[in-house]
């Protein structure tokens, strides 16, 4: 199949960018997205010209690396789905396409479809971990885990961070990002003794890294490559508030989450 | 050059402890006058960053992605092993040692392994109190799967996301240091040398991936964990980011580089499906609990697998190794999948496949137990190939995933190189010439926690360390080597692509030092290679400036290097005159086919010297001794 492309090009973070099309011939249906944008930058290479620039690594959707907005939409049409795991079965022939870059000012552009998102790295080391140095590890099955509460805290646990979640909300929150760190830790037994704490910190951080708030319209989750629920904000929430309610105390209610 | 392990005497369940009781130690009001340089942020250098961190020494981490939970440790899937025996099914520590160490055929060292069997029960611990939400049992206990070349069930596991879970556990404890002001972390930053002063590592040369800005940084020690070099092959597993320069630059300024040609095929990777194939993609080898694995039993066979009757079907796994049945090791499973589509017998576009077929599983256990199980690993072959595996079985083929070889370390994890530490994928130590299933999570966090803090601190605290900053000779003089090195890159304006070039190279290596090697074919690969360099240093497209984010440098750097590390792959593939493991040498194999070691000549560690441009390395040999897990033909029958 042959595609039009429209690619943000954007020489550098302070430059000014702009959309710029080219033409994708030949295109396998077998080929993932990011392939199909391989083969054209070997094209451009070849003539010369800068290739698009896109973050990727594991291209299995699991580093987190990965991300544009497709046609408006965060890692394209097929839901669940990272761009490197999008294959162009999905498009057909003569499809005109948009790829531009996360857009949020919390994200701010390196070059063409590449942001930074160190803002993330930033949230987690505000409270995203459980104080454990290593070696003071009591014995694995000392405290059992309620199966239903591990599978919980695993559903928020497989947030990848590529910040699709922020790239389509209209207010670039990182609510669903941080409430899913939250639940996942506070959710389990070993993470009760900073539960709140952490709800807090974590909280202000996201504040400070001028990501704007959540009001509930959810197009994070429909657009989450790992379809992390929307509950892992409310579940945030509950904790910033109780928080206000436990501070200073030990937090009695900390085996119910 | 001398190979000296530094490994304990005493009885071998005495010997880490042995060693941890007579190293020195450094007072914790000490620690902090200490730099250490830790480059990569997978599971073994996040962990020890974090643990060194904790510790209170200054740490400096590097890693070229955006974010250090980015690193290629985050796509291992199956799970981890540890000795627990939480299912009561007779593991111990010693069976787990015994089952690597006949696992590595008899090519690893017994006292590394051994002691990485030790650890690994301490690992579960911390990952668990980390938060780690590793699958559990009704009653909340820890749950356990099977792996490959195990009896027992011990490999833990959070669905098909263990390395991910793992690594967010260490990347967590990392960022806590960072927020400390213990670790200073440098993403998107790529090293491009190692610094070596009066003998000793002191600091390393990097590249900021997105000014371009090439750097100095001094340290007391340097701690390389940059994982393994299958992307040399261009197809593999493999994340596309991953590289050799950091291992490889080592090699070049001094530290023995060990078995390089003993490299992973693992059995059951989707097929490739085209030349603008980027990469492989695993289907995780617990799969192989559940799936059975067939080719139809005459060649050509070209009807739908549906149609193809029972008894028309050959269960090759089951059939030849009856015991250990699907879940024979990833050396023997890889080679047979090769045989019988040797035969003919494949399955699949060029008939390089064969079927992972669930429905007796199905049959058995119901849909939904299969999709708890694997579910998102079916959903991940669907994406990629667009068939249904829960209607029509996996078609899958071997592809190179790990690789044993790596720099030579001693008991403490130091190169040759006093002062350079290797962790993880990238040093060479516990797996011999085939690593089990689940050991690689275990082997990187055990390095990172539980090894490194020690050794290091024995280091520091017995060797006598000048002072130098980065405005010493040699930095120069390496800061200039690698600015050198970017403007000759960047100079050759050529014609043809430098990814044409890594594929170019990788098929070279598939065909000749792959899942099955001789004589002439290496010989001839050797002669290739050379040829192929010369061209890719004359004839690369590499476009844009030094200056800026430019990922075609990046590439063109990295392939340069691979390059080069091909030809001592080769080399060492030639000079093994056995086959062992993944190392299958045609010429040496029994009337059956199985690998054919030879023991007499080559229980040794084949650790090679670079003696600089143009110049043949130096092969070092330590020999291997087994005391407690006596050689004997590796049989899975």
């Amino acid at each position: 199949m042959n595609l039009i492309l429209h690619v943000w090009r954007q020489k550098g973070p302070g430059e000014k960018g702009q959309m710029v099309r080219y033409e994708a011939k030949n295109v396998n249906e077998d080929m993932s997205f990011l392939e199909m944008l391989d083969v054209l930058n070997e094209q451009l290479v070849l003539r010369g010209e800068d290739p698009i620039a896109f973050d990727h690594d594991c291209r299995e959707g699991i580093c987190g690396s990965c991300g544009f907005m497709i046609n408006g939409v965060a890692h394209g049409p097929q839901r669940g789905t990272t761009v490197c795991q999008l294959h162009m079965r999905h498009f057909k022939d003569g499809d005109e396409l948009w790829l531009e870059p996360w857009r949020a000012k919390a994200f701010p552009v390196v070059k063409d479809l590449v942001v930074d998102r160190s803002a993330f790295d930033r949230i987690i080391a505000a409270g995203g971990y459980i104080s454990v140095p290593t070696g003071s590890a009591p014995d694995g099955n000392a405290i059992p885990v309620p199966k239903k509460k591990q599978e919980m805290a695993m559903d928020a646990a497989a947030c990848i961070a590529c910040g699709a979640c922020v790239a389509m909300c209209p207010n670039a929150s990182a609510a669903l990002f941080t409430g899913a760190k939250i639940s996942h830790l506070n959710l389990l037994p070993q993470g009760q003794p900073e539960r709140y704490e952490r709800a807090e910190r974590m909280i202000a951080q996201m504040n400070i890294e001028n990501f704007g708030h959540c009001t509930n319209i959810g197009e994070c989750e429909a657009v989450c490559p790992k379809s992390i629920r929307l509950e892992v904000i409310a579940f945030m929430n509950r904790d910033f508030l109780r928080a206000k309610w436990v501070e200073g105390e030990e937090p009695v209610l900390a085996s119910q989450g | 050059m001398e190979l000296d392990s530094r490994i304990p005497g005493g009885p071998i369940e005495q010997k880490w402890d042995k060693a941890r009781f007579e190293m020195k130690l450094v007072n914790p009001a000490n620690k902090r006058k200490y730099s250490l340089i830790v480059v990569g942020s997978g599971l073994a250098g996040a962990s020890a960053a974090a643990t060194l961190g904790e510790l209170g020494y200054n740490v400096k981490c590097f890693c070229f992605q955006d974010s250090p939970r980015r690193a290629h440790s985050i796509a291992a899937q199956g799970g981890i092993n540890a000795a627990k025996n939480y299912q009561n099914d007779g593991d111990s520590i010693f069976r787990l040692f015994y089952d690597t160490v006949k696992g590595g055929d008899f090519r690893a060292r017994e006292a590394n392994v051994y002691r990485l069997a030790q650890i690994s029960v301490n690992i579960i611990d911390q990952c668990v109190a980390q938060g780690v939400p590793f699958a559990r049992e009704y009653g909340g206990t820890l749950a356990n799967r099977s792996f490959g070349g195990a009896q027992v069930s011990r490999t833990f596991y959070a669905r098909g996301q263990t390395g991910q879970q793992l690594l967010l556990g260490a990347y967590q404890a990392l960022q806590r240091q960072v927020s400390l002001g213990r670790v200073t972390m440098i993403p998107r930053t790529e090293m491009l040398d190692l610094v070596v002063i009066d003998g000793r590592a002191r600091g390393i040369i990097t590249r900021n991936l997105i000014t371009g800005k090439i750097d100095a940084h001094v340290a007391d020690a340097v701690i390389l964990a940059t994982g393994g070099y299958g992307n040399v092959f261009f197809l593999s597993t493999n994340a596309k980011g991953s590289n050799a320069t950091a291992i490889w630059r080592a090699y070049k300024r001094g530290a023995a580089f060990a078995n390089p040609c003993f490299t992973q095929i693992h059995p059951t990777c989707i097929p490739v499906s085209g030349d603008y194939q980027s990469k492989l993609t695993l289907m995780s080898e617990s799969l192989r609990n559940d799936g059975r694995i067939w080719v139809p039993l005459k060649p050509g066979d070209t009807r739908p697998p549906d149609q193809i009757p029972e008894n028309e079907r050959d269960y090759y796994l089951e059939r030849r190794y009856p015991s250990f049945g699907n879940l024979v090791p990833r050396d023997v499973a890889s080679r047979a999948a090769k045989a019988v589509c040797d035969e003919g017998r494949g399955v699949g576009p060029g008939g390089l496949g064969v079927y992972l077929d669930f429905s007796d599983a199905i049959r058995r256990l119901g849909k939904k137990t299969i999709a708890d199980r694997y579910g998102n690993l079916f959903e991940m072959y669907e994406r990629i190939t667009g068939e249904d595996p829960y209607t029509v079985p996996m078609r899958i083929y071997p592809a190179i995933h790990y690789t044993m070889g790596g720099l030579w370390v001693d008991y403490h994890l130091m190169s040759t190189i006093p002062g350079l530490f290797v962790l993880g994928e990238a040093n060479f130590s516990d797996h011999g010439a085939n690593r089990l299933g689940a050991s690689a999570l275990m082997q990187g966090l055990a390095d990172g926690y539980f090894v490194i803090p020690y050794t290091i601190g024995n280091y520091l605290a017995s060797a006598k360390i000048e002072k130098v900053d980065t405005s010493h000779a040699e930095f120069k003089r390496c800061e200039s080597e690698v600015n050198e090195r970017v403007r000759k890159l960047l100079s050759i304006k050529g014609k043809k692509s430098v990814d044409a070039y890594h594929r170019e190279l990788g098929k070279l290596l598939w065909d000749y030092c792959g899942m099955a090697r001789n004589e002439q074919g290496l010989k001839k690969c050797l002669a290739k290679i050379p040829e192929l360099r010369e061209e890719f240093w004359q004839n690369a497209a590499v476009v844009g400036s030094g200056t800026e984010l430019n990922q075609v440098l990046e590439r063109a750097g990295r392939v340069a290097d691979f390059f080069e590390l091909a030809e001592l792959m080769c080399l060492d593939a030639l000079h093994r005159n056995e086959s062992c493991g993944g190392h299958f040498r045609e010429e040496y194999q029994t009337p059956d086919g199985e690998a054919l070691r030879d023991d007499e000549h080559y229980c040794y560690v084949a650790a090679w010297e670079y003696r600089g441009e143009n110049q043949a390395p130096v092969l070092h040999k330590e020999p291997l001794k087994f005391e407690y897990v006596l050689p004997s033909q590796r049989s899975y029958k």
